[in-house]
């Protein structure tokens, strides 16, 4: 629900103070109210009736509360409306710079046989899916036409080190260019590792580029996702898993993994797995609508509600762990607790408001196709070329990026317009997925009782805001942790002595 | 705001003079002119006394050379005048009358962390805590004092401090002072107290910026979250929101930023919620400093209504504190002494008073970290804590103190 009345307030003089816009939900037995700049308080439903029909006194701690966190003003000057723009820049922080993340097709070819993967292509024929040298030049070019000052250059396939010899063709081309543009460049080859040659090894040890690499879980959840010939695709990431830790260094090296309906049952196996792996962090994402994920929908598919049981179950061991002292970070939390408990705001892609498809993200096909978003160019190579943005072989940068096909894209982007989003309490903790709309419901805008991510993103958003309200202090430690990406016990000092 | 202050008689002085102490006499007589020579072997020879910028003795004026030469300034007959160190910047000032007594007066003094410029009286804010009381009379000598300092002061010098009244009403002079230390100290800290107000004009903020003073920090307080309760404490209506922007402007131009936060009775209530605003609106600023009040100045006249106990606001401070400290913001507490603040956050504290007005009671004297703590002003003798106790050596105290 929102409540406007700016201008409302600014015309009754009669009244003693004015509401800041803001948008409110019944929370509990509580109201949550929140503003654009992500400050929240909690009322009791009497005084938040009191506060928004002015009789709230000004003397109250609540009135203190409500004005340093900008929900009231005793008057809307110029001043406090300056204030409030830079407050909500910081908000916004991260759509400067544009386009950042750049993602390259380099070969659909792959040696794995994943259930879930859209893309994998087992030909052996080379010209037909590998991405050529023409192309991964134009695209280099596109990229280094993006005003970001710091950009990553991502490589992903098929298995992009089938057609090593590109990866190699790019880095070099954009160290090249970089001389000149002197941005900050971080490369990261997404990889199963299964091909990983020595020579690949010294490669990335020598241009400082990232692995990300996939495990979904144990042996048996592992294997039964991600079939290879051999059966044995959870012994060869982990040997060479630890061999480009080893090359690298640890920190160089990170892994993602992928829910299927197999996995639903198995949250704490999967975590314990990357914790016995070495890994910091896991990130539990929900199974992707596209691609032969939605082909197979029945084998491995789940609905949004089963996901997220996954979700809390694996989320509490987790904060078990933590508990424990082991200090372990659950991703897609960390991402909305910092919108919660800091002025600030990740740039993350799928949840941010613009969406980041083709703003902070695009994706160069092996074909010279440029896509929107990763999910873009699964639902392409499902036949639906709706979120293709252009060609790098026929159109300029300002045709791809600036052109109608992305600006289209961009009105369904913003939560802030979005039916059902727009007076929502959690939008600014929230962010806007017009791809994910039209492959679940063919409407970039969407409908958002029915919708997945809606239903996700509010049931976590939430489940997270309980957590906070708990006051349990230890758990706002871990989460204030999780958020700097520090260890606890880097937060922890001497319990508090109290005068005696 | 000075440390050493010597009197004495003088001879031929007419106008201030400025200069740098040296202890034994200099032989290259062109460089004497920016000194000011300490004459402990008197009498000294004529050839030995030129070209100073001013001659200081103990002695009286019996034991100086009578001379046709034009000698420089003398001051004689004065006392503690041990007290000024080689490279001390003075002011040797002409007294009163024909009568009053000379002064020499350390600015800088090279073996204190603590030495500040005092650039101008005026303010446009009246802190009720105010420790430095604004004048209105005109005292832009002072200005044209600090910049010849400033050329004098010891290029290592770590850091510098610069204060008021409120130093950028000086406006264009206020940049020449930057200029002149980024200019004559590029290795020096210069850290300047201000309330932050000018600069809600963007223009202000961005000259300052450009002049590129390697090494800058401005120290801007905030009292409160509430604009209301701030502007009651600075006793001028809409200065929160000219701070507020002020500090914003200068986040822009990259020009650092230190918060400090006076604690007194109608400060500490909304403390938490103050670190809480900070955090929220200024998670740029570089430092924020939670201060004890200091009994000089305004705070004499205020004090029914501003204090506090800083043993009973313990749980405030530490909330706060811990706030901060949490995401990851710099905080330190200044002016508390350790036995009023928890033990959690005596690792914030700072031994933050300056040298020459740091003191420590009777009671301070058998206590274990007396070395490692802060103490009180000399103003607070007679209004302290009642809370100020020594600490034993002892186990319960050992883990504390290694967080010291």
């Amino acid at each position: 629900m929102t409540l406007n009345l700016l201008n409302q307030g600014i015309a009754n003089k009669s009244e003693r103070y004015t509401l800041l816009p803001f948008r409110f939900m019944q929370f509990g037995n509580e109201m949550l109210l929140v503003n654009d700049f992500g400050e929240y308080t909690f009322l009791p439903g009497e005084v938040f009736r009191e506060f928004v029909n002015h009789k709230l006194d000004e003397t109250a701690n609540h009135y203190k509360e409500l004005e340093s966190l900008h929900f009231l003003a005793k008057a809307v000057t110029p001043m406090l409306i300056d204030l409030l723009a830079m407050r909500y820049k910081m908000r916004k922080i991260f759509l400067a710079g544009f386009t950042k993340l750049h993602i390259l097709v380099v070969t659909l070819r792959c040696d794995h046989s994943c259930q879930y993967c859209q893309v994998s292509r087992q030909s052996p024929d080379k010209v037909k899916f590998d991405m050529s040298s023409e192309t991964a030049l134009r695209s280099v070019d596109l990229i280094f036409r993006s005003p970001a000052p710091a950009i990553t250059i991502e490589f992903q396939g098929g298995e992009p080190l089938l057609n090593f010899d590109t990866i190699k063709l790019v880095v070099n081309r954009a160290e090249e260019l970089n001389k000149l543009a002197g941005k900050k460049i971080d490369f990261v080859i997404c990889t199963n590792l299964a091909p990983l040659t020595e020579e690949a090894l010294s490669f990335c040890k020598e241009h400082d580029i990232s692995i990300s690499t996939s495990l979904d879980g144990p042996e048996f959840i592992h294997n039964a996702n991600r079939p290879n010939q051999k059966k044995d695709s959870y012994r060869v990431t982990l040997e060479n898993l630890a061999r480009a830790r080893q090359t690298l260094g640890i920190g160089k090296v990170a892994a993602l993994m992928t829910t299927t309906r197999l996995s639903l049952d198995y949250p704490i196996e999967i975590i314990d797995e990357y914790v016995r792996q070495g890994f910091k962090s896991i990130f539990l994402r929900s199974l992707s609508p596209y691609g032969f994920a939605v082909r197979t929908h029945k084998k491995i598919g789940h609905d949004m509600s089963l996901f997220l049981d996954f979700y809390k179950k694996g989320f509490e061991y987790i904060i078990a762990l933590n508990r424990q002292g082991i200090d372990f970070v659950e991703c897609y939390a960390r991402i909305i607790l910092t919108k919660i408990l800091t002025p600030f705001s990740p740039g993350f892609v799928d949840l941010q408001s613009p969406a980041g498809i083709g703003i902070n993200v695009a994706v160069y096909n092996y074909d010279g196709k440029v896509y929107a978003s990763d999910e873009s160019r699964m639902l392409a190579e499902m036949g639906d070329d709706t979120f293709q943005i252009g060609d790098v072989n026929a159109n300029s940068y300002e045709e791809i990026f600036g052109g109608p096909k992305l600006q289209n894209l961009m009105a369904a982007s913003c939560n802030e317009t979005l039916p059902g989003c727009s007076d929502c309490a959690l939008q600014p903790y929230c962010g806007a997925d017009p791809v994910y709309h039209y492959a679940t419901q063919k409407d970039i805008f969407g409908h958002r009782p029915t919708s997945g991510y809606c239903e996700k993103n509010m049931t976590i958003i939430k489940y997270l805001f309980e957590k906070i309200r708990s006051g349990d202090k230890e758990l706002l430690k871990i989460f204030l942790a999780w958020v700097r990406y520090k260890n606890i016990s880097e937060l922890t000092r001497e319990p508090v002595l109290q005068p005696s | 705001m000075n440390k050493f202050v010597a009197t004495g008689s003088s001879i031929a002085l007419e106008t201030p003079v400025i200069g740098r102490i040296t202890r034994s006499p200099l032989r290259d007589e062109n460089s004497r002119t920016e000194h000011v020579l300490v004459a402990t072997n008197t009498p000294i020879h004529h050839d030995d006394m030129r070209g100073y910028g001013a001659i200081l003795t103990a002695d009286s004026t019996e034991s100086l050379p009578p001379g046709k030469e034009p000698f420089p300034p003398i001051v004689h007959s004065l006392q503690k005048l041990e007290n000024f160190c080689e490279g001390d910047v003075v002011v040797v000032r002409p007294g009163r009358g024909k009568t009053g007594p000379s002064t020499v007066r350390a600015i800088y003094c090279i073996n204190s962390r603590f030495s500040n410029l005092l650039l101008t009286e005026q303010c446009n804010s009246r802190c009720l805590m105010c420790s430095q009381p604004p004048k209105v009379e005109d005292d832009s000598y002072l200005v044209d004092e600090a910049l010849k300092v400033i050329k004098l002061i010891n290029k290592d010098a770590e850091v510098l401090g610069m204060t008021g009244g409120e130093p950028t009403l000086l406006k264009d002079r206020f940049f020449s002072l930057i200029q002149a230390c980024r200019d004559n100290l590029p290795k020096t800290y210069l850290h300047v107290l201000t309330n932050g107000r000018f600069f809600v004009y963007k223009d202000f903020a961005r000259k300052l910026a450009e002049i590129g003073h390697p090494d800058l920090m401005l120290g801007i307080p905030i009292y409160s979250d509430i604009a209301d309760e701030h502007d009651y404490v600075v006793q001028a209506k809409g200065a929160f929101e000219q701070t507020l922007k002020g500090i914003y402007n200068l986040g822009s131009y990259g020009v650092n930023v230190e918060v400090r936060v006076v604690i007194h009775a109608l400060t500490y209530e909304r403390l938490p919620q103050l670190a809480r605003f900070i955090f929220q609106n200024l998670p740029f600023v570089r430092h924020i400093a939670l201060m004890g009040l200091e009994i000089t100045g305004y705070t004499k006249k205020n004090l029914k209504e501003l204090w506090i106990d800083p043993y009973d606001y313990q749980a405030q401070l530490v909330e706060a504190v811990e706030f901060l400290a949490d995401r990851g913001m710099n905080v330190s507490v200044y002016n508390h002494q350790l036995c009023v603040i928890p033990k959690s956050i005596w690792s914030y504290a700072r031994q933050s008073i300056s040298d020459w007005k740091n003191i420590y009671l009777d009671e301070c004297q058998p206590c274990a970290v007396l070395k490692k703590c802060g103490g009180l002003f000399k103003s607070a003798e007679n209004v302290h804590s009642s809370h100020i106790r020594a600490f034993r050596e002892g186990p319960a105290l050992a883990t504390a103190q290694a967080s010291l």
